[in-house]
C-alpha cells in the first residue's frame, strides 16, 4: 500500500524526533527499553491522529506528551490489574516521574540527552554488533528492516539483537549519563568505533554483490555530524568526522560503470564531491587546532587531506604521509597500519623499501588471510617487473577476498600479469 | 538526498541592511539545530544584486549587464545545502525556519550520481567519460 503524503510526512518527523524522544524519556524513566517502547505507543497514535488532525504545530513536542501520557495509563492499568503494594518498586517510580507536570519543557532544557544516549548506545557492556545496531536504532533513527537490509542480516536477528541489547543494558544497570574526565576518552574511543564501523561497512563492504554500499555510509556520517555538534571541543571528534567527510567524497569515483571498483589512482578526481573535500579538510582543521597529540582518527584524516589536495596520487606529499602513518603505527601498533605505510614508503622511496617491508610483515598471524597483504606484495612486484610472482599473489588476494567485486578486479590484475 | 534551500531577497537586502538582532539570534538558533542534526552540509547570505552581474548570451556573444537587478522576485539573497533521508524529511526542517510575511522559500533537490539510475547506461557513462577525456586533453 503505498504510503500517504501524511504517512510520509510522520516519518520524516519520526526521524527527526525520534533520538531526542528516547533520550528525554530515558532520563526520565531510566530505562532505554521502556522508553523506546513509550515513544513507540507515541509513534501509533500520531499515525492514528495526525491523518484526521494535521502535523501539530510542535511534534516533537506532541510526541513527547503523548509518550509521557500513555506510560502513566499503561503504569496505571497495570497498577489496577494488581493491587497497587505489588505494583513493583521500579514501576512506581516510573509512575512518579511521568507525573510531572512540566515534563516536555523539563526534556527540552536538557540538549546533553542525546548524548547520554549515545554513550549509553555505545556501552562497552554490550557486543560490538549489538551497539551498532542500537546506535541505528535510537540515534540514526533506523528501522528494523532498514538495519537489517543494510547489513544484509535476517531482520529477527536485528529485533533480537535490539532486544537483548536494552536488556543488557537495564540489567547491567548502565547509568545515563556522559563519562566522567577519567573515563570519558576510553569510553569516546567506543562511540566513535560504532560510528567508523558503520561507516567502513558502507565504504568497503566486506560481504554481497556490491563494493560499496553508500546509504550506510551517509548514517554514519550523519552520526558524526550529530556527535561533533554535541561536542565540539573533543579533537577525534572531529577527526573521526574529516576522515569520513573526505573518504566519503571519493564514493562515486570509486565505482566504475559496472560496479567495479576503481582505485584511488585511477580516480577521475573531477567526480570527487567537492563539497564534502571542503568540509573534511575544515573538520581535520579544527581537529588540528584543538589537539595537542593528534589521535588516530585525526591522523588518518590528515593522510586523507594529503591526497585530497593533491591533483593525482604521484603528486601527494608522500614523505609526510610516510610520517604521519609512522605517529600511527606508534599508536595503534596495528600490522594494517604497517602494511600501509609500506606502500607509502613505496611511493616515497621506490618499490625496494616497500617491499622489505611487506615482506617483514608476511609472518604476522593478525594478517593471515588479510587478502590485501598479498595484494599489496603483487602491486610492488609488478613495480619491480617480477609479473610472474605477481600473478601468483594476485591470485591468492583473489582466493581470500570475500567481496565478489573486489575479487573480479584482483583475479582481473593476475590475468594482466600474463601466463 | 542533497537539496538546496534557496532564499528570496526582498528590498532590506537588497539595500545591504542588516536583519534585526532578534531575527539574526532566531536564525542562529535554527542553524544551529540544523548543524547538530547533521543535516546542513553548507549555508551562505548573498550581497545585495547591486554587487552582482549578469552574463547574457545571444548569438554568440555573451554581454555583461551590472547589477542591481529589478525583478524582485528571481533575487537569492541566500542558500543552504542539506543532506536529508527524503523530501519529506527536508520539508520538515524548512516548515521549522523563522520567517514570516508571506515570504516562499524554494526547496530543490540536487542531482546526485545515482538520480541518473538507469537513464545513464554504462555505455553512456563510458561515452560520458571520453567526453571528458577530450576536454581534460584539449585543455
Amino acid at each position: 500500500m503505498p504510503a500517504t503524503a501524511t504517512d510520509r510526512a510522520i516519518e520524516a518527523v519520526w526521524r527527526i524526533e525520534s533520538a531526542r524522544l528516547v533520550a528525554g524519556l530515558t532520563r526520565v524513566v531510566r530505562d532505554v527499553a521502556v522508553a523506546e517502547d513509550l515513544a513507540q505507543d507515541a509513534l501509533v497514535v500520531a499515525l492514528e491522529q495526525w491523518p484526521r488532525s494535521g502535523i501539530p504545530e510542535n511534534p516533537g513536542a506532541w510526541l513527547m506528551t503523548t509518550a509521557k501520557r500513555r506510560g502513566i495509563d499503561e503504569l496505571r492499568r497495570r497498577a489496577m490489574a494488581q493491587r497497587k503494594q505489588e505494583l513493583i518498586g521500579r514501576e512506581l517510580e516510573i509512575l512518579q516521574q511521568l507525573d510531572q507536570p512540566d515534563l516536555a519543557a523539563q526534556v527540552d532544557d536538557v540538549p546533553d540527552d542525546v548524548l547520554r544516549l549515545v554513550f549509553m548506545t555505545c556501552h562497552p557492556v554490550l557486543s560490538q554488533d549489538a551497539r551498532v545496531a542500537l546506535t541505528l536504532r535510537l540515534l540514526g533513527g533506523l528501522s528494523t528492516p532498514e538495519i537489517a537490509r543494510a547489513f544484509l542480516i535476517s531482520e529477527g536477528t536485528v529485533a533480537q539483537r535490539i532486544v537483548r541489547a536494552k536488556r543488557t543494558l537495564s540489567e547491567a544497570q548502565v547509568p545515563f549519563e556522559v563519562p566522567g574526565r577519567d573515563e570519558l576518552a576510553q569510553r569516546l574511543s567506543a562511540v566513535l568505533e560504532v560510528i567508523y564501523l558503520v561507516f567502513n561497512e558502507g565504504y568497503a563492504a566486506t560481504a554481497g554483490e556490491h563494493w560499496t554500499r553508500p546509504a550506510l555510509c551517509r548514517d554514519a556520517l550523519r552520526l558524526g555530524r550529530i556527535l561533533a555538534g554535541l561536542m565540539p571541543s573533543e579533537p577525534e571528534v572531529h577527526g573521526l568526522l574529516a576522515l569520513m567527510e573526505l573518504q566519503a567524497s571519493r564514493l562515486r569515483a570509486r565505482v566504475g560503470p559496472n560496479g567495479e571498483p576503481v582505485l584511488l589512482g585511477d580516480q577521475d578526481r573531477a567526480r570527487w564531491d567537492h563539497l564534502l573535500v571542503q568540509r573534511g579538510l575544515a573538520a581535520l582543521r579544527r581537529a588540528e587546532r584543538l589537539s595537542r597529540a593528534l589521535g588516530p582518527y585525526t591522523l588518518q584524516a590528515a593522510i586523507a587531506g594529503c591526497h585530497a589536495r593533491a591533483a593525482s596520487v604521484e603528486e601527494a606529499d608522500w614523505p609526510r604521509i610516510v610520517a604521519l602513518y609512522d605517529g600511527l603505527a606508534a599508536l595503534t601498533g596495528s600490522p594494517v597500519v604497517e602494511l600501509n605505510r609500506a606502500v607509502a614508503v613505496t611511493m616515497a622511496f621506490g618499490p625496494e623499501a616497500g617491499l622489505a617491508l611487506v615482506d617483514g610483515l608476511a609472518d604476522d598471524p593478525a594478517l593471515r588471510g588479510y587478502h590485501l597483504l598479498p595484494s599489496v606484495r603483487a602491486d610492488l612486484l609488478v613495480r619491480l617487473g617480477r609479473t610472474a610472482e605477481a600473478r601468483d599473489e594476485f591470485v591468492r588476494a583473489a582466493d581470500l577476498c570475500a567481496n565478489d567485486r573486489e575479487r573480479e578486479l584482483l583475479l582481473s590484475r593476475a590475468v594482466a600479469c600474463g601466463a | 538526498m542533497r537539496f538546496m534551500v534557496l532564499v528570496p531577497g526582498n528590498a532590506e537586502s537588497e539595500a545591504g541592511e542588516m536583519p534585526s538582532t532578534e531575527i539574526l539570534e532566531e536564525m542562529t538558533k535554527y542553524n544551529e539545530e540544523l548543524v547538530k542534526a547533521g543535516v546542513m552540509l553548507a549555508g551562505e547570505g548573498l550581497h545585495p544584486t547591486s554587487k552582482g552581474a549578469k552574463v547574457r548570451f545571444d548569438r554568440g556573444t555573451p554581454t555583461v549587464i551590472d547589477g542591481p537587478f529589478t525583478e524582485a522576485k528571481e533575487i537569492v539573497a541566500g542558500y543552504w545545502v542539506w543532506e536529508c533521508a527524503s523530501r519529506d524529511e527536508a520539508i520538515e526542517w524548512l516548515k521549522r525556519a523563522p520567517f514570516d510575511g508571506g515570504t516562499e522559500i524554494e526547496l530543490r533537490q540536487i542531482f546526485e550520481f545515482e538520480d541518473f539510475g538507469a537513464e545513464l547506461t554504462p555505455e553512456l557513462r563510458e561515452a560520458e567519460e571520453r567526453l571528458r577525456d577530450q576536454v581534460a586533453e584539449r585543455e
